[in-house]
C-alpha cells in the first residue's frame, strides 16, 4: 500500500500540493486525475523519491522513500516520466536490459538477459530490438520504454502520462497490456498512472486519486470516485459518465 | 562492429606512432630516437586524457558541444603564468623548480576546476545556458586580468608569457613524466570503472535516479576524473581547448555506440593519434613552423561552428 499524509510540496513560493493525505492498495491499476496544473506529476515523482517533500510522508510497502537508498527505492518502484528521452544510438533491447540496472549494477547475467528477452517479448518488441530508440513511433518508443519499467521487476510501476500524443489503438494496446500486467497474479504488480483522458480513467482503472489545485479532490474505488458530479467539480465543467455499450465514457454534461 | 572500427583506430594511432618515430631517422639512431620517445609520450597522454575527460564532460553535462574548458581552463592557466611572471620576473619564472611548478599548477587547476564545476553542477547539469554564461563570463574576467597584467610587463617577460601560455610539445619537462603519467592512469582506470553508471547517467539524472543510480555522486565522481585529467594535462604541456571536442565528436561519430566502455578508450586512442601524427606532419613536414596547438584549436574551432550550425539546422 503507498500512504500518504500530510504530504506538501513547495515550488519557491507556490505550493505545487497542500497536505495530500489518502492511500493507494496494493494491485490493479490506480488512476491520478485532475485538470492541468492539479499536482498530478507532482505527486507521482513525490512518491517516486524524485522530489522530497516539504512537510508529510509517503510510504509505500511500508518504506518511506524520501530517506530510502536510491537502490533500494528501484527495487520497490519503477517510474516511467513524461519526458523519457532516449540517448543517441540507443538500440531498443539496449534500452530495455537497463532496466535491470537495479539488480546487477553494471554486472549483467544470464538471468538479466533472459528476463530482458522476455520483456521484449512480453512486450512485442522482437522486430524492433535490433533498432535504434529514437528512429521509432511514438506507441512504439512508449512500448519500449514500458518494457523498460516492467523487466525492473519492482512490486510499484508509476507511469506519468504514458498516453500522451498517442492514437487510439496505441492508447488501447498500452492499457490492455497494463491491465494484464496488473491482473497477473504471478507478477503481482501495481500500476499507478496520471491520465488527462477520464475515458480511459473511468474504463481502466480500479482506485482513482483526483487532485485540484494541489489539495486532494477524492480518492476511492474508481466506481464511486468517478461520478459525474465528482468530476463537474474537478473539472468545474459539466461533465457526464454514460454507458456505450460495455464501455464507459465521460462526455460533455450539457 | 564496433570491435573493427576500434581496431582501425588503434592501427591509425600506431601507424602515427610509426610515423612520428621512424620517419627521417638518422644516427645517432639510439639518441634521436630516446629524444623522440619522451615526446611521444607526453603526445599520448595529453591526447588521451583530453579525449577522455572532454567525452566523460559531455555525458555528464548532457551536451555534445561543451568541453571541460567551458569554465575558462585555458583562460585560467593563461592567467596563472601571467601572474608568476609579473611576480617572479622573466627569469625567476624560468628558473622555477620545473617539478614543483608543475604540481603547484596541477594543484591550483584541480583545484579551480572542481569549484567550479560544482558551482556549475549544483542544480544538476540541466541548466545549460547559466553553465555556459558562467563559464564564458569567468573566462573573459580571467583573459582581461590576464591582459591587463601583460600590458605592464616588461616586452622581454611578456615574450616569456607568450611561449609559456601556448601549448607546446617540444619543450616538455621529462622529470614530470612519471608524475603525470601515474596521475593520469589512475584518472583514466577510475573513468574505466565508473563507464557503466555513466552509460545510465546518459539517461538523464531522473532516469538514472529511478534505476536505482545515486546520480550526483557519480556527477561528482566524474567531475573529480575530469579535473585530474584536465588539469595534469593542462599543466603538463598548456591548454589545448578544442582537442577534445575533436576527439570525442569522431568518437561518437566512428563508433556509433552508447558504451562508455568503449567510448572513452576511443577518445583517448582519437584524441591521442590526432596529436601523434599533427606533430609527426609538424616536424618532418612543415619544419616547426607553427604550433601544433594552434592548428588543432583551428580544425577543433571549425568542428564546434559546424556542429552548432548542423544543430540549428537539424
Amino acid at each position: 500500500m503507498i500512504e500518504i499524509e500530510g504530504l506538501t510540496v513547495r515550488r519557491g513560493e507556490t505550493a505545487a500540493l497542500t497536505e495530500v493525505t489518502c492511500q493507494v492498495p496494493e494491485g490493479g491499476i490506480t488512476a491520478i486525475i485532475g485538470p492541468n496544473g492539479a499536482g498530478k506529476s507532482t505527486l507521482l515523482h513525490a512518491i517516486a523519491g524524485l522530489i522530497r517533500p516539504d512537510e508529510g510522508h509517503i510510504r509505500v510497502s511500508g518504506t518511506d522513500v524520501a530517506r530510502a537508498r536510491e537502490r533500494d527505492r528501484a527495487m520497490l518502484l519503477s517510474l516511467l516520466t513524461q519526458s523519457a528521452g532516449a540517448v543517441p544510438r540507443l538500440s531498443v533491447r539496449e534500452l530495455v536490459a537497463f532496466g535491470r540496472w537495479p539488480h546487477h549494477r553494471g554486472r549483467p547475467t544470464a538471468e538479466d538477459a533472459r528476463l530482458t528477452d522476455a520483456a521484449i517479448e512480453r512486450f512485442d518488441l522482437e522486430p524492433l530490438a535490433g533498432r535504434e530508440v529514437e528512429a521509432l513511433s511514438g506507441g512504439q518508443r512508449q512500448r519500449a520504454f514500458l518494457a523498460m519499467a516492467y523487466v525492473q521487476d519492482t512490486p510499484w510501476m508509476l507511469l506519468d502520462e504514458p498516453l500522451a500524443a498517442l492514437d487510439p489503438k496505441y492508447t488501447r494496446d498500452i492499457m490492455d497490456r497494463l491491465r494484464s500486467i496488473a491482473d497477473d497474479r504471478t507478477t503481482r504488480r501495481s500500476v499507478v498512472i496520471v491520465l488527462h483522458d477520464l475515458s480511459i480513467a473511468a474504463r481502466h482503472s480500479d482506485w482513482c486519486v483526483a487532485l485540484k489545485s494541489g489539495r486532494l479532490h477524492g480518492a476511492g474505488p474508481a466506481s464511486e470516485t468517478m461520478t459525474s458530479g465528482t468530476l463537474t467539480a474537478l473539472y468545474d465543467t459539466p461533465l457526464r459518465i454514460a454507458n456505450a455499450g460495455k464501455s464507459i465514457v465521460v462526455v460533455d454534461g450539457d | 562492429m564496433v570491435e573493427r572500427r576500434f581496431l582501425i583506430i588503434g592501427a591509425f594511432l600506431l601507424l602515427a606512432i610509426g610515423l612520428f618515430l621512424l620517419w627521417n631517422l638518422r644516427a645517432p639512431y639510439g639518441f634521436i630516437l630516446s629524444l623522440r620517445v619522451e615526446k611521444l609520450v607526453a603526445l599520448v597522454l595529453v591526447g588521451a586524457a583530453t579525449g577522455a575527460a572532454t567525452l566523460i564532460f559531455q555525458t555528464v553535462a548532457a551536451n555534445r558541444l561543451l568541453t571541460p574548458g567551458i569554465v575558462g581552463f585555458d583562460a585560467l592557466f593563461v592567467f596563472m603564468q601571467t601572474a608568476l611572471v609579473m611576480t617572479l620576473g622573466g627569469v625567476g619564472f624560468s628558473a622555477l623548480p620545473g617539478t614543483a611548478k608543475f604540481l603547484a599548477e596541477t594543484a591550483c587547476l584541480m583545484v579551480a576546476a572542481l569549484t567550479l564545476f560544482g558551482i556549475l553542477f549544483r542544480k544538476g547539469a540541466q541548466d545549460v545556458v547559466r553553465m555556459i554564461l558562467t563559464g564564458v563570463i569567468l573566462g573573459v574576467l580571467l583573459r582581461g586580468l590576464a591582459g591587463f597584467a601583460q600590458r605592464l610587463l616588461e616586452p622581454s617577460e611578456f615574450a616569456v608569457v607568450q611561449q609559456a601560455s601556448i601549448a607546446n610539445f617540444n619543450v616538455v619537462d621529462e622529470t614530470q613524466f612519471g608524475i603525470a603519467a601515474v596521475a593520469l592512469g589512475l584518472a583514466l582506470v577510475a573513468a574505466w570503472r565508473m563507464a557503466p553508471a555513466l552509460d545510465v547517467a546518459a539517461l538523464g539524472r531522473d532516469k538514472a535516479r529511478t534505476l536505482g543510480l545515486s546520480h550526483d555522486r557519480i556527477v561528482f565522481g566524474a567531475l573529480a576524473v575530469v579535473a585530474v585529467l584536465v588539469s595534469v594535462s593542462t599543466a603538463l604541456v598548456g591548454p589545448v581547448t578544442f582537442l577534445g571536442l575533436l576527439a570525442a565528436s569522431l568518437a561518437h561519430a566512428a563508433l556509433a555506440d552508447h558504451r562508455h566502455r568503449v567510448l572513452i578508450p576511443a577518445a583517448a586512442l582519437i584524441g591521442a593519434a590526432i596529436l601523434v601524427a599533427g606533430q609527426a606532419v609538424f616536424e618532418r613536414m612543415l619544419g616547426l613552423q607553427s604550433a601544433l596547438a594552434i592548428v588543432v584549436e583551428f580544425a577543433g574551432g571549425i568542428l564546434f561552428l559546424a556542429l552548432v550550425f548542423w544543430r540549428r539546422a537539424s
